[in-house]
């Protein structure tokens, strides 16, 4: 790994101690045209290739960022709160556009574990493959796999629309709560483990289901979302799907939440 | 929260500088784990055996009163056992103050050279076979790499950790990785933590297997070796570990001519997978691949409960 920075200074990667102040300088390196920018991440830090894309949202006001060569670094593009469109040329490490409400994403290439964490909206669209926990306790918004994901795809999902086109690992929908899930290839054991809520569509074959997971009554509005989502991201025609729900046998708490307690009573 | 590598050349006996490549990728995920580095590395298979000795460590860094005499000792005392067992040690050299390789020709029992070596106080064999040779020691990959001389290691395969230590000391005895004594040529490397370990202890020591650290992950080693002396290939014996083994864990395991990985049932802990034509690469993380392939590549994650070999 290269230890020096551009203007030659010592890079430092990490340190044990927490001792260390790293260089939070905004770079300033991005060409802006006509509202829209592009920058080379090459050489900088995971910081300042954040720094620099902070600047361009928010400050700069561009509608449309590029980023070169992310080169499979963590944590990039993460905390971006307004609406914008951001390009990756390349893959993502881990915890990739994590933490986001607003932007469209678009990366081409591969992400590491953890990508869109936690989006409250937006879109994420990824022309390859990604890791595991891939919109893990996503509230909202789209998240759309190009190829096949690892184990516990949303898990915890809160919200939003998760599409895989092709297969996903153990354990998906584990613990999710809402939203919805589209998946085109296959599923691992313990699909919808401990869902409470939401749905999940599986178009191939599902290797095992988890624990109170159970097949869905297939309507109309079903049939209409999927179509809808199929065409926005002009992913072809919809395969035939099987549709997963929570089977409600672990449901054994009469606590509402504070809403639907008014709703109820 | 280890880091693990491997990597593989398949263009046919391209011997590459495989010290230098795992050194990047191990110091890429220096995160992952900054206490020790360890590295299995394979050489163009010699006539002649290569062990690796690690001798007495010093607990306190710097040197205690006579510490050196005993090194000093120690290394004339493993130097006569070697002798004494009928061995043509063809070269003997001190890796650093605390280690030394020996080169040498035999053709007897080698679990009993192993086995009279390490009955020096203080000493254990960290590798011994035709082609692999095992360092480790504390530091990221870039410290270990210079100590050792690394950087001009030219070999056909490798595979390396960078150490978080959870379950036992920082130490060198804990360092991955394991060579599966006593079969020369078989290595380990482990992500993650066993949960039925002192089971399997009590279950291999009773079989007469001798453990030299605390480490969770020497079990694998010592687990895989005692299955493939019973005729178990290496696929198969990874492939019953799934099931026998329990915890969450990524390993790689290599032996003279092939490497394989074994994930286990939950998926737990992360590899990110890179095939191509003329090498294979995995690693914790895909950050560790482009210090080796740097390009974008087509990458993907091996699915839980996976095991997959590949020859060189």
């Amino acid at each position: 790994m290269d230890a020096v920075t551009q203007n030659g200074e010592p890079e430092v990667l990490f340190d044990p101690r927490g001792l260390v102040e790293l260089d939070e300088t905004v770079p300033n390196v991005a060409e802006i045209h006509d509202g829209r920018a592009r920058f080379d991440a090459k050489d900088l830090t995971t910081r300042k290739v954040n720094a620099e894309l902070r600047r361009l949202v928010y400050e700069e006001g561009v509608g449309d960022v590029t980023i070169l060569n992310p080169s499979a670094r963590h944590s990039l593009g993460v905390g971006i709160l307004t609406r914008c469109k951001i390009t990756f040329e390349g893959s993502l490490g881990y915890f990739g556009v994590g933490l986001i409400d607003g932007p469209e994403v678009q990366i081409n290439g591969r992400v590491g574990w953890s990508v869109a964490e936690n989006m409250m909206s937006g879109v994420v669209v990824i022309e390859s493959n990604a890791g595991s926990l891939a919109g893990a306790a996503l509230r909202g918004g789209d998240l759309v796999v190009k190829g096949q994901v690892g184990a516990r795809t949303g898990i915890d999902q809160k919200g939003g629309t998760i599409i895989v086109m092709g297969n996903a690992g153990s354990m998906t929908g584990f613990m999710m709560q809402r939203g919805r899930q589209i998946i085109c290839g296959d599923v691992g054991p313990g699909l919808g483990d401990s869902m409470y809520d939401g749905t999940i569509y599986v178009a191939g074959k599902v290797k095992a289901l988890g624990i109170d997971c159970v097949e869905g009554e297939w309507t109309d509005a079903d049939s209409e979302l999927i179509e809808r989502k199929f065409r926005i991201y002009g992913l072809g025609e919809p395969p035939e799907f099987q549709k997963f729900v929570c089977g409600k046998k672990l449901y054994n708490y009469d606590s509402l939440e504070p809403s639907e307690r008014k709703l109820v009573l | 929260m280890c880091g693990i590598a491997g990597i593989i050349y398949r263009d046919g006996g391209g011997e590459r500088k495989v010290g230098r490549d795992m050194t990047a990728m191990l110091q890429a995920m220096k995160h992952r784990g900054p206490d020790s580095t360890g590295y299995a590395l394979y050489r163009p298979e010699s006539d002649g055996f290569v062990m690796h000795v690690k001798l007495m460590e010093s607990n306190n860094g710097h040197a205690e009163f006579e510490f050196a005499e005993r090194l000093r000792r120690q290394r004339a005392e493993v130097e006569s056992r070697v002798v004494a067992l009928g061995a043509q040690v063809t070269d003997i050299k001190p890796a650093t103050d605390h280690a030394m390789t020996i080169t040498f020709g035999f053709d007897g029992d080698l679990k009993q050279l192993a086995d009279y070596v390490e009955d020096v106080r203080g000493t254990e064999v960290l590798s011994l076979g035709k082609s692999l040779e095992i360092v480790k020691d504390l530091g990221d990959a870039k410290t270990v790499a210079g100590e050792y001389h690394l950087d001009d290691f030219v070999g056909t395969h490798a595979i390396g950790h960078a150490r978080m230590a959870t379950e036992s000391d920082v130490d060198i005895a804990n360092a991955h990785p394991y060579w599966a004594y006593p079969f020369p040529d078989v290595a380990v490397v482990h992500n993650g933590q066993l949960t039925n370990y002192h089971q399997w202890k009590r279950r291999l020591e009773r079989a007469g297997h001798r453990f030299q650290s605390e480490c969770d992950s020497e079990i694998i080693a010592v687990y895989l070796a005692e299955r493939m002396a019973q005729g178990d290939s290496l696929e198969d014996a990874m492939q019953r570990s799934l099931r026998e083994l329990d915890g969450v864990f990524t390993y790689i395991c290599v032996t003279e001519d092939a490497l394989g990985v074994a994930k286990d049932e939950l998926g737990a802990k992360p590899l990110v997978l890179y095939e191509s034509d003329d090498l294979v690469a995995l690693a914790s993380e895909e950050i560790a691949i482009r210090k080796v392939v740097d390009r974008e590549i087509e990458t993907y994650d091996p699915y839980e409960g996976e095991v997959m070999v590949w020859t060189r």
